[in-house]
């Protein structure tokens, strides 16, 4: 299963699935993280962690661990 | 009739400039019950028979996060007449999003769409009628920031609440529109028509909140479970989910036709900041350079300026004097020319002091934050701190408490982790405050030379203490609960708006003469009475001739055996002096002026009998051990609770004790004259905290 986490950054990747469950998962879908949404991966922080992404016309960053739980294609 | 409108809008979407352009200066700023969450009320500048609510910005209605939770509280509980709903127009997708949920709530809803220029500017179209007539609800376009169709839209929300009329809601796709059909009838059916939606869809989502509240038969439950279970096998997701996806797809539909992206791919204007903000290599040393400046221009050059003017000059030579002489003339007693000169109005001096430097800190953050760098500085070192039980975003209240503690701790809100949020109150009061450098001052002129490492060790030291507690905190059963994401929207840049500026430095700048104040002055009153008061025979004051024993003193001798293993409880005035610290840390300091006769340095030197290890413990023990009881007061009212705010408190007591143990015990054995049962108790100390340090971490292995 290939993750957001993997994701190279200037890549653009689609939505699969989310995993987990919960607070957490309903979290990063609120933020509009949903199946079939295209995602960019525009960059990682200074320090390797988080990653910033562009999707629905916004800037949304992420922990590289909650970026696991977002299945890409 | 008045009318009451809510105004919801996403964080970041220009609802405050709104909210202050609608409002003017007829607000009120409080809490909303028993949370700390902001709560703004005003009336309507050009109609006083309207008010407005200004809901904490929220993307969602879940039922997670706290400000999420008052909003729709206020929402499904108060149902306001109508609710204002802004919109921000580059950011259409997720904005929407909680449009969905709004017009759901069965309350009729005008949509403010936002920032409408920057949309034009980018070559975007917006067809707002299509749009309007798409979505079921009137549709303005405004700019916050320049006033314009801002009137306009409260005055069509009036319109709209007086016909009463809400917003028709969507369907959702086949088989869950089915399910919800089903949960309407099974189990909301008793209540107003126009509130049923919002329930049977929550009670889809098994939200815990609504569920709690309905407290549904447990057969009906069962029934409407297997509904549910039916379509989340169907769609092979959870319910929850679905309807997220839904709405998400149910916005791109509407949005087809009505909105023409061209600058898809273009990268905008904060785009190309932060390609050199956040840049990977450049991004940690602007960060550097920025809060040097932050630092230096607030709590160093002009903010130590004015602490220096307002202690020493404005209370120091000018008001205190001025009181003691004004109410000498008018025939007070001596006694009482003393609580009120010394407990009262040099109380009012210490809090006061700080308000100017604090102002400058607050005016710069307020800077930072508008423009929308401060997201980036959590983006950048959200991976550091994380590692010790922190994130990101604690780097500002730890920023603010260089100047003071108690509006650092208050700024430790904006953490929406519970766990970091608690961490972060618990140690904040470790970095040394502005009321702390005094003490600092003291141990390097009288026993150090006034050597400037001194100084240096004692923020190491901080930022060690912050660091090491962090480390073991998160690894303690207490902090086990549920992981929050770290999710966090990048906002754009833009230049700062001055009014929102000016306001956020003024409440929170209130917000800290208030608290601490009100704290400050109870505390020196009493802390005055114990000093001026003994009871040798019975209670009586002291004054020059009467001589004797103070309460404090009496107190002092008694706490002093406590410091002994820590190398200064053999005279009583540095136990004294810890006590007064609890006041305000720069009382520490006059302690040794006034009880031992004059000369601060020289008195210190005398009750530590000259032992600069002894010096050291104490200035550790004072910075690190339970804050002023301002600064209590705050993490009271932060925590909310008062086990979390009394174990806080307990916490950072043991861990100075911990830390001065072993300086002065490992050290006196260094130095060849140790103490074998102090040393062994010093080691045990020391084996205790590098196991809590560098065990595993349970709480890890649950994660996920």
């Amino acid at each position: 299963m290939k993750t957001l986490k993997d994701v190279k950054i200037g890549k653009k990747v689609k939505v699969v699935k989310l995993h987990g469950e919960g607070a957490i998962k309903r979290r990063i879908m609120d933020m509009g993280l949903t199946k079939g949404v295209e995602i960019y991966v525009r960059k990682v922080a200074p320090l390797g962690d988080p990653i910033e992404l562009n999707l629905r016309g916004y800037e949304l960053s992420l922990r590289k661990e909650d970026a696991e739980m977002v299945e890409v294609e | 009739m008045s009318i009451k409108i809510a105004l919801v809008g996403n964080p970041n979407s220009g609802k405050t400039t709104l909210f202050n352009a609608l409002t003017g200066m007829n607000q009120y700023v409080g809490n909303w019950p028993g949370v700390t969450v902001e709560k703004k009320e005003g009336r309507l500048k050009k109609n006083e028979d309207v008010v407005l609510v200004d809901l904490p910005g929220i993307y969602s209605l879940s039922p997670y996060t706290l400000e999420e939770v008052v909003a729709r509280n206020f929402l499904v509980e108060e149902r306001p007449d109508v609710i204002l709903n802004i919109v921000d127009g580059t950011n259409l997708e997720r904005n929407l999003y909680l449009t969905t949920q709004l017009i759901e709530l069965g309350i009729p809803v005008v949509i403010a769409i936002n920032m409408m220029d920057i949309v034009e500017k980018n070559g975007d179209k917006i067809d707002i009628q299509e749009l309007s007539k798409r979505i079921g609800c009137k549709i303005v376009v405004i700019s916050a920031l320049k006033g314009t169709g801002v009137n306009e839209a409260a005055d069509i929300a009036v319109e709209v609440a007086n016909s009463k009329e809400p917003a028709p809601v969507y369907n959702y796709s086949g088989v869950v529109e089915h399910a919800i059909a089903h949960i309407e009838e099974a189990a909301v059916h008793h209540m107003p028509e126009e509130q049923q939606r919002w329930y049977a869809v929550k009670i889809f989502e098994r939200d815990k909140n609504v569920l709690e509240e309905l407290n549904l038969a447990k057969e009906k439950l069962e029934h409407i479970e297997k509904d549910i279970l039916l379509v989340e096998n169907k769609l092979d997701d959870d319910a929850e989910a679905i309807i997220i996806n839904e709405r998400y797809l149910y916005i791109e539909n509407i949005l087809k036709g009505c909105f023409n992206k061209k600058s898809l791919g273009r990268l905008t204007m904060s785009d190309k900041i932060d390609r050199i903000v956040t840049n990977r290599y450049l991004a940690l040393p602007i960060f550097i350079v920025i809060m040097f400046l932050v630092y230096f221009i607030s709590i160093g050059s002009i903010g130590d300026w004015t602490v220096g003017f307002m202690n020493d000059t404005l209370f120091g030579e000018w008001i205190i004097p001025a009181t003691e002489t004004f109410f000498t003339n008018i025939g007070c007693q001596g006694w009482l020319v003393s609580l009120i000169s010394e407990g009262i109005v040099s109380g009012f001096g210490a809090v006061l002091g700080f308000v100017p430097q604090l102002m400058i800190l607050f005016l710069l953050l307020s800077i930072l934050e508008d423009c929308g760098y401060m997201s980036r500085v959590a983006f950048i070192l959200d991976r550091m701190f994380r590692k010790f039980g922190l994130s990101g975003k604690s780097f500002i209240p730890m920023l603010v408490a260089t100047g003071c503690g108690v509006p650092g701790i208050m700024a430790s809100r904006t953490i929406e982790q519970d766990r970091d949020r608690k961490i972060t109150i618990m140690t904040t009061g470790f970095i040394p405050c502005g009321a702390k450098t005094p003490i600092i001052g003291l141990v390097a002129g009288a026993l150090f030379g006034g050597s400037a490492l001194v100084a240096t060790s004692a923020y190491l030291l901080g930022v060690t203490a912050v660091v090491v507690s962090g480390i073991m905190l998160k690894k303690t059963k207490l902090f086990a609960g549920d992981p929050a994401p770290f999710v966090m929207e990048l906002p754009q840049y833009h230049a700062p708006i001055y009014t929102n500026i000016l306001r956020t430095t003024w409440e929170r700048g209130w917000g800290f003469i208030k608290r601490a104040g009100s704290v400050i002055v109870a505390a020196g009153i009493i802390i005055w009475m114990l000093n001026h008061l003994s009871i040798d025979n019975g209670i009586k004051f002291i004054t020059e001739e009467t001589g004797g024993k103070s309460i404090l003193e009496i107190l002092g001798n008694a706490v002093s055996v406590i410091f002994r293993p820590l190398g200064f409880g053999d005279n009583f005035e540095p136990a004294v002096a810890t006590i007064l610290g609890l006041v305000a840390k720069e009382e520490v300091v006059g302690v040794f002026g006034t009880l031992s006769g004059g000369n601060a340095e020289m008195g210190f030197n005398l009750a530590l009998n000259g032992s600069r290890l002894a010096g050291m413990s104490f200035m550790v023990f004072n910075l690190l051990c339970a804050p002023c009881f301002a600064a209590m007061g705050a993490i009271r009212r932060e925590m909310n609770n008062w086990k979390w705010s009394a174990g806080a408190i307990a916490y950072m007591c043991v861990f100075a004790y911990a830390v001065s143990l072993m300086i002065y015990q490992f050290g006196s054995w260094f130095s060849g004259n140790g103490n074998l049962i102090g040393t062994i108790f010093a080691s045990v100390v020391a084996i205790f905290m590098l196991y809590m340090l560098f065990r595993k971490d349970k709480n890890k292995i649950g994660e996920r």
